[in-house]
Order: C-alpha cells, then sequence, then structure tokens
C-alpha cells in the first residue's frame, strides 16, 4: 500500500523513469538486432565465422555490469555518464541472444526450399531476401523476445552510470535502506518484462503465420523508422547544454546528502542551473564520469581518492594524504576544494549487544573473537588497497569463512539481524544508532583519513568563479555530528536527502 | 540434325573429399525428348541432374546445355531456362501458390500484370482452379497439390528444358498414377526436353521415350521405352523380372 502512495506522491518522476527504461531497453535492443541480425546472418553462410562469433558474443555476456561500465565509461563517443553507456552496455548484452537466433534461423531452412530457390536461377541476393531472411523472421523475432526481456531486466542497472530509468529507484532505495522505494522501481520492471514478452510472443506469432510477399517490406518499414528514431535520440542524449553545472554522488545516502547540499548551494549561492546524477555505482564510475567531463563535482574522501583512486599506499598522516591527493587531482585536471569538516573513516561494526555482553571496544577485540564470526563487506571493500585484506593483517583477523560481498546497503541489515558478525560500515552512517550498532576503535591506525571534499574539474570552476567560491564556502562546515544526524534522517527517518539538505543549509540540522 | 538439349560428355563427378559419385557419363539427349534415369538411391541420378543446371560442376568431361558447356553459362541464366520439380515440390512455405508460381517470371522482370495471366494460366494447365488456389498457403495443400504446383512453378517462364528428381515419389499411389497421366499429357502438348529421375518403372515407361539406368555412378544401359519389353540387355531383363514379380504379387 505504501508503494501505491509512493506512485500517487511520485506520478510524474514514476513516469519519467519508465520511459527512460523502456527507451534504454528498446534502442539497446533494436541496436543490438542491427548489429546481430546482419553478423548472424554473415556467419550462417560461413560456419568457420559463426562459432568464434557466438563464442565472442557468449564472452561478452559474462562479463559484470560494473566492469562493463568501467571500460566504458573512459570511452569516446561510446562512454560517459548518462544513457549512451548503459545503451552500449546493454546493446553488447542483447547481442547473444539475436546472433544465436538468427544463425539457426538462416541454417535451419529446409534444404528442399533453399535449393529450389538456387534451382529456379535466384542470385544469392535474392535468396538472401526473398527466402531466407523472410524464413528466418520468426527465430529473429523469438531471439529479439529474448534480449528485449533481458533488457528490460537489466536495464535497472544503467542508474549505476546516471542513465536513470526504474533502476533509479532501486538504488535509491537501497540507498535509503526502504523497501518501498525499492518496490516502487522493483514491481513496474518486473511488470514491463512480462509485458513486453507477452507482446513480442504475440509478434513471434504473427510472423509466424505466413504473410506472403508484404511479409519482409513490413519488418523492413520498422527497421527503418526505429532507425530514424535512434539516431534522433542518440543525438539528443549526446547533447549537454553547457552553461549546467552537474553534481555527481556515489549510491549511498550520505553521498545523496551531500550532492543535493553541494547543488543546492550552487544554485542559491552561485545562481547556476544544476543537474543531478546521483546514485552512481561507485568511487570508480564517479572518477571516470569526472575525468571524462561527464559530471563538474562530486563529493569524495581523501583516503579513496589516495588508495582507490590513485593506488598509492596508505598514509596515515591527515596532511599527507590531503597533500598527496590535491597534488594527484591537479595532475589531471581536477581541483581539490577544502574539506567539508568531517571524517568519514570505515566503521568496523558489531552488534550493540555483542559489544556489551563480550566486552568488544577494539579492533583488537574482534580480531581475537572472530575465528568463529561471519562477515559482509560492499564489494568495494574486499577489493581496496585499504580494504579487507590489509585489515586482517594488520590486526590478525580470522573469520570462519571468506566473507560474503554485498552491496554496502545491505550489510547493515545483514549484521542487525544477525546473519553476519562484523561489517564495515560508514562511520557517519546514521543506521549505527537506528539499528543499535557499535564502532570499533582502529587503535592501530589501520584506516587513512577519509576527509569528505568536493572534487571539481578545474576547467569547470575556471569557467564559473562563483562555483568556486560557493564550494569554498562550504568547507569545515559539516561535522560528523551533523553528518550522523542527516544520514540518520535519511536512513532511519527516511526523509528525502534534498529536504535533508535544505534543512541543514537553512540551519535547521541539530549535530548529535 | 539440331544440337543436343544436353549432352554428357564423359561426365565425372565426385566430392570435394573425393567419394566418385557420377564416373564417366556419356549420353546424349535431343530436343523434346524425355528420358528417364533408373536406379537405386545414391546411384548419382540427382546428382546428374544437378550438373544440367550448373549447382554442380563436373570433375571430369563436360555437360553441354544447348550445345554450351555449362561451366562457360551465367548459372542464373542457365537455370531459368531449365525447370525443376523437386521431391516435396520445395515450395516457398512464406509464399502463396500464386507467389510461388509467380516466381521466376518475377524475378525475370514480368509485369505484375503478366505475371498474374501467366499464374492463372499455369494453375488451370495443372488442374488447379486459380480462383480456388491462387491465394493459398502451401501447408493448405494435400501432397498432389504441392507437386501440381511445384511444376507449374518450374514451367512458369515456359523453359525448354525440365528437370524432374524424383517428383511423384511422396505420394499415396492413386495420387501418383493420376498425376503421371496428367504429367504425359501435358509433354505431349508442350513438347519440353525433361530429364526424369525415377525409381519406378512403370513412372518411366508411362512417361520417357528412353530409360536409361545408372549403377555405382556408370551408365549401364540405355533403352527406347517402345524396346523396354524386348530388349535383351542383362541389366533390362533383370529390371523387367523384377517388374514381373511386382505385379504377380
Amino acid at each position: 500500500m505504501d508503494v501505491i502512495r509512493f506512485w500517487l506522491d511520485h506520478r510524474a518522476e514514476v513516469l519519467a523513469l519508465l520511459g527512460q527504461h523502456m527507451l534504454l531497453a528498446g534502442l539497446s535492443t533494436l541496436v543490438a538486432a542491427a548489429i546481430a541480425v546482419p553478423l548472424g546472418i554473415s556467419a550462417a553462410h560461413r560456419p568457420r565465422l559463426s562459432a568464434p562469433l557466438v563464442g565472442l558474443a557468449n564472452a561478452v555476456q559474462t562479463v559484470p555490469s560494473l566492469a562493463m561500465f568501467g571500460f566504458l565509461l573512459p570511452l569516446p563517443l561510446l562512454g560517459g555518464i548518462g544513457s549512451r553507456t548503459a545503451i552500449v552496455a546493454l546493446t553488447l548484452y542483447a547481442l547473444l541472444p539475436i546472433l544465436r537466433t538468427t544463425i539457426t534461423g538462416i541454417t535451419g531452412i529446409d534444404r528442399s526450399v533453399r535449393d529450389a530457390g538456387i534451382a529456379l536461377g535466384m542470385t544469392p541476393r535474392q535468396l538472401l531476401w526473398q527466402v531466407e531472411i523472410p524464413l528466418a523472421i520468426p527465430s529473429i523475432v523469438s531471439g529479439m523476445r529474448i534480449a528485449a526481456v533481458v533488457a528490460v531486466g537489466s536495464a535497472t542497472i544503467a542508474a549505476a552510470v546516471g542513465a536513470g530509468g526504474l533502476g533509479e529507484y532501486i538504488y535509491r532505495g537501497l540507498a535509503m535502506v526502504d523497501t518501498t522505494v525499492i518496490l516502487a522501481g522493483a514491481i513496474p520492471a518486473a511488470a514491463l518484462a512480462l509485458l513486453v514478452d507477452l507482446a513480442l510472443w504475440w509478434a513471434q506469432r504473427r510472423t509466424t503465420r505466413r504473410h506472403g510477399s508484404s511479409s519482409l517490406r513490413v519488418p523492413l518499414a520498422i527497421a527503418g523508422t526505429c532507425g530514424a528514431l535512434l539516431l534522433t535520440a542518440w543525438a539528443v542524449l549526446s547533447w549537454r547544454a553547457t552553461d549546467v553545472v552537474v553534481v555527481g554522488s556515489k549510491n549511498f545516502a550520505e553521498q545523496l546528502v551531500l550532492a543535493e547540499i553541494v547543488a543546492q548551494t550552487l544554485e542559491r549561492d552561485a545562481g547556476m542551473r544544476v543537474d543531478r546524477r546521483l546514485n552512481l555505482g561507485g568511487t570508480l564510475i564517479c572518477d571516470r564520469a569526472l575525468l571524462a567531463g561527464d559530471i563538474d563535482v562530486y563529493v569524495e574522501y581523501t583516503g579513496t581518492a589516495l588508495t582507490a583512486v590513485f593506488g598509492q599506499p596508505l598514509g596515515t598522516s591527515r596532511a599527507q594524504v590531503t597533500g598527496t591527493v590535491r597534488e594527484l587531482y591537479a595532475r589531471s585536471g581536477r581541483t581539490l576544494l577544502p574539506p567539508l569538516g568531517f571524517d568519514n573513516t570505515f566503521a568496523m561494526l558489531v552488534r550493540g549487544a555483542d559489544a556489551r555482553a563480550r566486552g568488544l571496544q577494539t579492533i583488537d577485540d574482534a580480531a581475537r573473537e572472530s575465528p568463529g564470526w561471519r562477515a559482509a563487506f560492499g564489494y568495494e571493500f574486499l577489493d581496496r588497497p585499504d580494504g579487507y585484506a590489509g585489515l586482517a593483517k594488520a590486526y590478525g583477523i580470522r573469520l570462519a569463512e571468506p566473507p560474503t560481498s554485498m552491496d554496502l546497503s545491505l550489510t547493515y541489515r545483514a549484521l542487525a539481524s544477525g546473519q553476519v558478525d562484523l561489517i564495515a560500515g560508514d562511520a557517519t552512517s546514521g543506521l549505527i544508532r537506528a539499528l543499535d550498532l557499535v564502532a570499533l576503535e582502529d587503535t592501530r591506525g589501520y584506516f587513512p583519513p577519509y576527509d569528505a571534499v568536493p572534487v571539481a574539474r578545474s576547467e569547470s570552476l575556471r569557467r564559473h568563479p562563483a562555483m568556486r567560491r560557493a564550494l569554498e564556502g562550504l568547507g569545515g562546515r559539516i561535522t560528523a555530528a551533523h553528518m550522523r544526524e542527516m544520514n540518520h534522517r535519511v536512513e532511519a527517518l527516511r526523509q528525502p536527502p534534498a529536504d535533508v539538505a535544505r534543512a541543514f543549509l537553512a540551519g535547521e540540522i541539530e549535530p548529535r | 540434325m539440331t544440337a543436343a538439349a544436353v549432352d554428357f560428355r564423359g561426365v565425372s563427378f565426385r566430392h570435394a573429399d573425393g567419394t566418385p559419385v557420377l564416373d564417366g557419363l556419356t549420353l546424349t539427349i535431343a530436343p523434346g525428348e524425355v528420358v528417364a534415369l533408373l536406379g537405386r538411391s545414391g546411384a548419382g541420378k540427382s546428382t546428374a541432374l544437378r550438373l544440367v543446371n550448373r549447382m554442380l560442376l563436373p570433375t571430369g568431361g563436360s555437360v553441354m546445355v544447348d550445345g554450351r558447356d555449362t561451366r562457360s553459362w551465367d548459372p542464373i541464366m542457365l537455370r531459368r531456362r531449365i525447370g525443376y520439380v523437386l521431391q516435396d515440390g520445395g515450395l516457398f512455405p512464406h509464399l502463396s501458390v500464386a507467389d510461388n508460381v509467380g516466381l521466376v517470371p518475377r524475378l525475370e522482370g514480368w509485369l505484375q500484370a503478366d505475371v498474374d495471366a501467366r499464374v492463372r494460366e499455369l494453375l488451370g494447365l495443372v488442374g488447379l482452379p486459380p480462383e480456388r488456389f491462387a491465394s493459398r498457403w502451401p501447408e493448405e495443400l494435400s501432397g498432389g497439390q504441392r507437386q501440381r504446383v511445384g511444376v507449374a512453378r518450374a514451367l512458369a517462364a515456359d523453359p525448354p528444358v525440365l528437370l524432374m528428381d524424383e517428383p511423384f515419389g511422396a505420394l499415396d499411389p492413386m495420387t501418383r498414377a493420376e498425376l503421371q497421366q496428367e504429367t504425359a499429357q501435358l509433354q505431349q502438348r508442350l513438347g519440353k526436353t525433361i530429364l526424369l529421375v525415377t525409381h519406378d518403372v512403370e513412372e518411366a515407361l508411362l512417361l520417357s521415350d528412353r530409360i536409361c539406368i545408372i549403377e555405382d555412378g556408370k551408365l549401364q544401359a540405355c533403352v527406347a521405352a517402345t524396346a523396354f519389353d524386348k530388349a535383351d540387355d542383362p541389366v533390362i531383363t533383370a529390371l523387367r523380372d523384377a517388374r514381373l514379380r511386382d505385379r504377380t504379387r
């Protein structure tokens, strides 16, 4: 019922996201068909080509979506934050089913029918267009049906690169730990998948019945129209207004609040038009987007920048870390602005009940207990140089089984509900209080400082002096206590990040 | 004497892997003559047909059509003047009866009105009233009807030569007999040069002027249909005996 109220309250947004979702899935399926059908046809005539081609498409399909985005983002023309990257990725995933069914559609044609065509004096081209393609169409349509349904499902990942779609709600819901918002995106996405499946099943049946010589004219007309639409859409998607500043964020609650604070400050103090590309799927994607100029500013954490972005060894002195990061950013055309005022270090978290019962206060205490424990970490924490491997070595942690990796936002619930015993959360997370968790002290100083700090493209700052002034004005304004309260409001009280940011800028947030 | 319509001159054919199919086949077919190629499955009969319309090229010797080596014919031009009837009709399942029959005239660039007229004429010729059959789909036809459409399609552009590859092999005996009769009558009116592949002696006797027997890729014997009963070639007599046994059974 909450979901229905949510839809009614966000009518316009739901429709816009649904539209984006359909555009993403539809365009990618059509582009995939435009590539895979001709490829499949030539592969069907050259058996030696077909196995490697299908193998390649197979391999592409096994690339995880975030890795795919990582490859695509820095590419000119194809990459970048937004719909293009998402469409390219979805297209690559849709190639395989269409390629397969095209090949089987052509090679499965009755030999006597093909022979008849040859014997009647058809040229290879006439045979292709008048016999092979019309007869393969039902099979090709069945491949497009599979591809389209898969595309509708996987288009939810498009939100990770700021392409919108219903995944936006799923990511937002995950970031805000709000099941209603997750369902608000997941239910229409599933319904859409069923609907598309049904519609194409009908199309498949229609093409399976005989439709005479007109059978080719209709699909060709549709393909032509779609091609024209495609070019228009591509042009629209590639266009970006020059006087707009784009603010990005990663996909968890604090980042959404910080991005809103930055965006609203730019709108209010610098009088700029701001585009929000929030909920991007992680540090890598934000960094690539900033580098490529798809976003102009986002809030990073110094320790994360040092280790995850620049691959430098851990450093623990605050001044040294900030200095190194500022220097490295400057070399790649980006500017580190004054830190916002709080350090969001990794917090090794345990249940409050466990901490009280066993007297757990430091990570050393946890290491002692760890042989009987299970742990879950966000994807990044498992790979980062300042992540789990180093921590385990520094403190001698030995878990009962290798840690599970899952979405960062979900680890809090997993800990609170007793499925795991140790997680790595954010020190400023509002859920620590809401779920009665306890942060263990890093007595050995393993984690570097993670000062929250806006990073902007130097070129954007030069072009908009007011933008620099506004961002500098945020320096030192947000304390850890402020941040915890704001995160609490989003994660536990489910207030929209934009409202929380507005309250902060109006001075209505009490630090706690 | 006019040039042979089709002339096999010492023709051999082996597959790419070296398996021999035809070995030194020499056979001359005069214009308007109907020749039946008789033999077991795999004897090389169908291969002989495919050499005529250049769906295959001989690996030895040469096949002449209208006095020209098939190697020097443009394959498309060659095939459009040679009708081809396949065992199960080989109709295009996605085209209506009319579109199947009108295919070659359309490929030849005829005006649509001419194509339509020709389709009506041909359907009438093979005993399928156009008003009932023109707009049907192949899957809606019986085996015999499909075969009639196949014959009409092969005749559409009025080719002087017709290749028939076990045209009635898949039909029930009643329909087969009926179609054989009608084809014989049709041939009397049209006077095509026909190369017919079959393993049915009765069919060969009914339709052809000359019967040639192929075994293991070699031409074993050729005999005029009228001389079949009296020929003393051992291959023919063996065939005749087999036929008698069939009849008395």
